[in-house]
């Protein structure tokens, strides 16, 4: 019986399953195009992807990049893709300092504290997203003043509802000194890190390498800026009718989803932090403390450490949810990668398709180069075993 | 157990794809299905808005109850399907809907490139400004500088950077997906000013807390010719739904309302006989509908001017004019084409 | 620490502490647990700072200034909350635009589906089989009838006339019970033996995670007929139902791995020794332990699940959160206190149903976790 033989192989049982599933899946995707084309062939359409090159004719506003109502569809896609980048990594910083904070902070031995931070995670994150970026939004408007009341700041910054606005440095060609000096107190700072790191391995001796270092990136530079004669004019935004001209603005829609998305995910981040913690064994903190060695220390050089091979993983879950929910920013207007390209410009040039494939495309290429960083940094931290 | 679940999806898949209908006819769709999907807005009173009962009303929503009455005699056997600017092209071209009835304006590009045309007018609106009242705006010239919140992926989006572009003028512009959003945002002083459709506007100051303290400029920026919208290729659909506008027009020309349809079967008038459908051509059947469809559709939700004045004008909080929504003999550019 | 040379070593011994004065009673307490050190003492005045900033506003807006009663927006304008606003609306919150006349089947559909599940929540109760096969079988069957009305001789109530919680809690209930079975398919798939299946798996569930629920929701609301062939639609609440409980299945997906993951070795091979074929494997051996370990995975999946039923107001349902916006629109109720009102109701609600499964998660792994200590 070769048949029933055949059938009883697992190889081949295998073998066999495993083409029927591929042969099924591909069936479905050509079945999926072929109706595709159809009703775009019904349509008259086709999928085309010059219309990223024909002239936008909107305003967008906020533009990182160059761009007016003449520039292309492509340049609009770019602005609105720079747009999440900024919130996104903007967002990413703010979170895990917050979520840090707080989640040591209910580990805190204050019970006010303590108690103040679960409150806080509790409430954050038992509510849609959603529905904390319109509220910041409206805390926003509501609690700023309108620009002809804009509430003065130092240095020529001022804020009210339509943003923040502060003054814009621009370079002066001396400044290129400054850059060179900033560049080498890095390197110098490097160099001296690994050496420092070579010396306490052979004789034990700590090197206040953070002090230093901070010492020479911020001093050095400062040195060579004030010996040029500060190469730096700064732009101060002016009030002209309605609106403050000039200078960088930091518009409320950015604040507004900046704060719901790093509260949000910091609510989650602290949860991580908090179970990263308490995964460091008891023994290694009382061990640190019969060693002597100060409340800061123990912190940093045994509890963080071995924390944060906990933590990694799923702070990096907590980091791609951040970039896919500032795609939320259409709820309140800020121009990112959604709003821009899968909104404005889908719709003024009907292209769904074309339009929906490259947004999904980008964000599909932001989580895997966001977690691809992360693996990077996990396989750093984590525990090396002899 | 995983056998079952491929051969699951083989079977599926097979299934799927034999069930094709394969029908490109709208209408023999529609009368498969029992019931229009219409595509409307997600929010705009006087135009499509859910009311306190739950039934959408509006100037769009009486169009919609106009086709279903044509097809069904029934103006409930429609499903709206309320649609963001943003969503309302894709949402006709995949197929979503059958009509979409959504404040939208005709353009070139619009008829030309989308794989959608337009079946007529049925509103003719232009750009228009809402502001403050104690901003001391009295044209639009006066925003110079300001900024000014809009929907994103409308003609208003567009006019408006040619409109201060060709002047010289500079404007900062908050384009938000929601209607409703752009209006609080407005409202809460993000923005000098609202644009959008003259209609939307007037229809935006109802639903603030206090409109004395918003006022509309007088100057419109552009022309914004509203219809409604089918998918090329189905001229028997294209027909129903222009023809439906039309009728309407002509209904209230001829004097024919829901209040008087009655009486008015026995007309010896050849133009309201041959309307209502007893003059013995059997003009309905030449779109595929029955021949009654006029009668269907005036006692349903009444002629033009019936629709207008009870969503949009004197009967209802908005009090627009007809203004160019007059018909041509009365001054205004609604002219339907004759029935013959 | 950094200057001094050698090590981290305290150099000297640390000297013996006075004895403690007394450890009971709210004195030595508060001694203990807010002013213990001079940083523990100014957090605490910091943090009562902070309150005392916070919460008295947040007090006067939702109670003391607030309107209780009214007919319309003329006794919410002293800027407290507009509870009357909730009052006045709460038909349409819970019901949408379903018919009044035959809302009485939303509720005998909620105490069918609270009847199902009590039981099913409280570990003492017996009979989970039925309870599951009720639940996951019968109660959906019973649910579609009375709420679409079809084959019941009812009145048929068509989806686009449902709203408000109701269709935040029919999205949610769907969702969860559809993706937990679909997760544990494709976390299956992903650590097949067989390569095919395991790409496709991990291609889907990466595929699904890699994307904007926003972006998925939209293709699924407008674009989805553009994929099939002409004609064929179905309804758009099934579409974004379908749509979030396949976005959730991939999570779900991940979090069964972490589970499976978690088994010893043994326990397969030990399975396998026995004979049993795979389907047995994995039900009687494999998921029961597999599942009880992420259950508070599920459930947190759960939970995002929950809140993230709220994006479907971004594609024109009139869920919860869409059916509280499109309240605020109404001329009679426009004031500014409205909307804030509007907002932490709905942030209310979904925080009550939130933090409740949060809790039951909680109290599921500790009976868990007392369960392993004892053997």
């Amino acid at each position: 019986m070769p048949f029933a033989g055949l059938l009883n192989d697992t190889r081949v049982r295998a073998f066999v399953l495993q083409l029927l599933a591929f042969a099924g899946v591909v069936a479905f995707v050509a079945w999926i195009v072929s109706n595709t084309g159809a009703n775009l062939d019904r349509l008259g359409m086709g999928i085309d992807f010059g219309f990223l090159d024909d002239r936008a004719g909107f305003n967008i506003v906020q533009t990182p990049i160059p761009y007016t109502n003449d520039s292309t569809y492509f340049r609009a896609f770019l602005v609105g893709l720079v747009n999440t980048l900024i919130v996104s990594a903007l967002g990413i910083v703010l979170a895990t300092i917050v979520g840090f904070a707080i989640g040591i902070g209910r580990l805190s031995s204050n019970w006010l504290l303590a108690r103040l931070c679960t409150v806080y995670v509790e409430t954050i994150r038992n509510v849609p997203l959603l529905l904390q970026v319109v509220f910041w939004f409206e805390a926003v408007l509501v609690l700023l003043p309108r620009p002809q009341a804009a509430i003065t700041l130092p240095f020529g910054a001022n804020i009210n509802n339509r943003g923040l606005y502060l003054p814009a440095p621009a370079a002066e060609p001396a400044l290129w000194a400054v850059a060179i000096a900033l560049l080498l107190a890095i390197v110098a700072t490097v160099v001296l890190a690994r050496w420092a790191r070579r010396r306490q391995a052979a004789t034990g001796k700590p090197f206040p390498i953070w002090t230093v270092g901070a010492a020479l990136i911020l001093l050095g530079p400062l040195v060579v800026f004030l010996l040029a004669g500060s190469p730096v004019r700064w732009e101060v935004p002016v009030f002209q009718r309605l609106n403050f001209t000039g200078g960088i603005v930091i518009i409320p829609e950015l604040a507004a989803l900046l704060v719901a998305l790093s509260l949000y995910t910091a609510a989650f981040i602290a949860e991580v932090v908090r179970a990263g913690v308490l995964a460091v064994p008891r023994g290694q903190l009382e061990a640190a403390g019969a060693i002597g060695l100060p409340p800061g220390l123990t912190m940093r050089k045994v509890v963080i450490p071995q924390a944060l091979r906990v933590i990694t993983p799923p702070l990096t879950n907590q980091y791609l949810n951040l970039i896919k929910n500032s795609s939320l920013a259409v709820a309140i207007g800020y121009p990112d990668l959604v709003g821009v390209f899968k909104n404005t410009v889908l719709n003024q040039t009907g292209r769904a398709i074309e339009v929906i494939g490259i947004t999904m495309a980008v964000y599909l290429f932001i989580s895997l180069v966001t977690a691809l960083a992360m693996n990077l940094f996990n396989a750093r931290v984590a525990l090396r075993e002899r | 157990m995983r056998t079952v679940f491929v051969a699951a999806i083989i079977g599926v898949t097979a299934g799927l794809a034999a069930v094709a209908p394969a029908s490109a006819a709208t209408l023999d769709d529609v009368k498969a299905r029992g019931y229009l999907q219409c595509g409307v807005h997600t929010g705009l009173f006087g135009f499509a808005e859910v009311d306190n009962d739950g039934e959408w009303a509006g100037f769009d929503v009486d169009y919609c109850r106009a086709i279903a009455s044509a097809i069904f005699d029934d103006p409930t056997a429609v499903r709206f399907t309320p649609l963001s600017a943003a969503e309302r092209f894709t949402a006709l071209q995949s197929g979503s809907i059958d009509v979409l009835i959504r404040i939208t304006t005709w353009t070139m590009t619009r008829d030309a490139s989308l794989g959608l045309t337009f079946a007529g007018v049925n509103y003719y609106d232009g750009q228009g400004f809402l502001v403050p009242a104690d901003a001391g705006f009295e044209t639009v010239a006066d925003l110079d500088g300001g900024t000014i919140c809009v929907q994103t992926g409308t003609t208003t989006e567009l006019n408006l950077a040619d409109y201060f572009n060709s002047r010289g003028l500079t404007f900062t512009a908050i384009a938000v997906a929601e209607r409703a959003e752009a209006i609080s945002a407005f409202e809460a002083g993000r923005c000098d000013a609202f644009t959008a459709d003259a209609s939307n506007v007037a229809s935006a100051r109802m639903t603030l807390s206090s409109p004395d303290r918003f006022v509309v400029l007088p100057d419109i920026i552009s022309k914004e010719p509203l219809g409604p919208m089918v998918r090329i290729g189905d001229d028997q659909w294209l027909n129903i739904v222009r023809w439906t506008h039309f009728a309407l027009l002509n209904a209230e020309e001829l004097g024919v309302t829901m209040a008087n349809i009655g009486e008015l079967t026995a007309s010896p008038n050849p133009e309201v006989q041959r309307l209502l459908g007893q003059s013995g051509t059997a003009f309905g059947e030449m779109i595929g509908l029955t021949n009654d469809w006029v009668a269907r559709i005036i006692g349903a939700v009444g002629n033009y001017g019936e629709i207008f004045e009870r969503n949009v004008g004197g009967g209802s909080p908005l009090g627009i004019e007809r203004g160019l929504n007059a018909l041509w003999t009365n001054g205004g550019i609604q002219y339907g084409m004759p029935i013959r | 620490m950094a200057g001094e040379d050698a090590t981290f070593l305290r150099p000297a011994p640390i000297p013996p502490r006075a004895p403690p004065r007394g450890v009971r009673g709210p004195i030595p307490w508060l001694r203990r647990n807010l002013f213990s050190s001079p940083a523990n003492t100014v957090t605490t005045i910091l943090v009562l700072l902070f309150l005392a900033w916070t919460i008295p506003p947040l007090i006067r807006w939702a109670f003391i200034d607030a309107a209780w009663t009214g007919e319309d927006r003329s006794v919410c304008l002293d800027g407290g909350a507009c509870w009357a606003f909730i009052g006045a609306k709460i038909n349409l919150i819970l019901y949408g635009q379903y018919p009044p006349a035959e809302r009485w089947r939303v509720v005998v559909v909620a105490v069918l589906f609270i009847a199902g599940v009590v039981p099913l929540a409280i570990p003492k109760v017996p009979g989970k089989r039925w309870n599951v096969v009720y639940l996951l079988i019968a109660f959906p069957v019973i649910a579609f009838m009375l709420l679409t009305g079809i084959g019941v001789g009812l009145r048929h109530v068509p989806t686009d006339r449902w709203g408000g919680l109701f269709v935040t809690l029919v999205t949610a209930v769907f969702g969860i019970v559809i993706s937990l079975p679909l997760g544990i398919l494709l976390a299956l798939g992903r650590r097949s033996r067989l390569p095919v299946v395991r790409w496709l798996s991990a291609g889907f569930i990466e595929l699904w995670r890699g994307v904007p629920l926003v972006a998925v929701l939209f293709m699924a609301s407008v674009m989805l007929p553009i994929f099939l062939p002409p004609g064929v639609t179905f309804d758009k609440l099934l579409r974004a139902m379908l749509c979030i409980a396949i976005f959730y299945s991939a999570y779900m997906a991940e979090v069964v791995r972490g589970g499976l993951q978690a088994i010893p070795k043994g326990q397969y091979e030990g399975s396998m020794a026995l004979g049993l074929s795979f389907l047995q494997r994995m039900r009687l051996v494999i998921m029961p332990q597999a599942l009880t370990v992420v259950i508070p995975g599920i459930v947190n999946t759960f939970i995002a699940l929950f809140k993230d039923t709220s994006l479907i107001m971004v594609i024109g349902l009139f869920d919860l959160l869409g059916m509280l916006k499109s309240a605020t629109n109404d001329s009679d109720w426009a004031s500014p206190s409205v909307p804030a009102t509007a907002y932490v109701f709905a942030g209310l609600i979904f925080w009550i149903f939130c933090f409740g499964l949060s809790r039951y998660s909680i109290f599921i792994e500790r009976r868990l976790e007392r369960g392993r200590q004892r053997r």
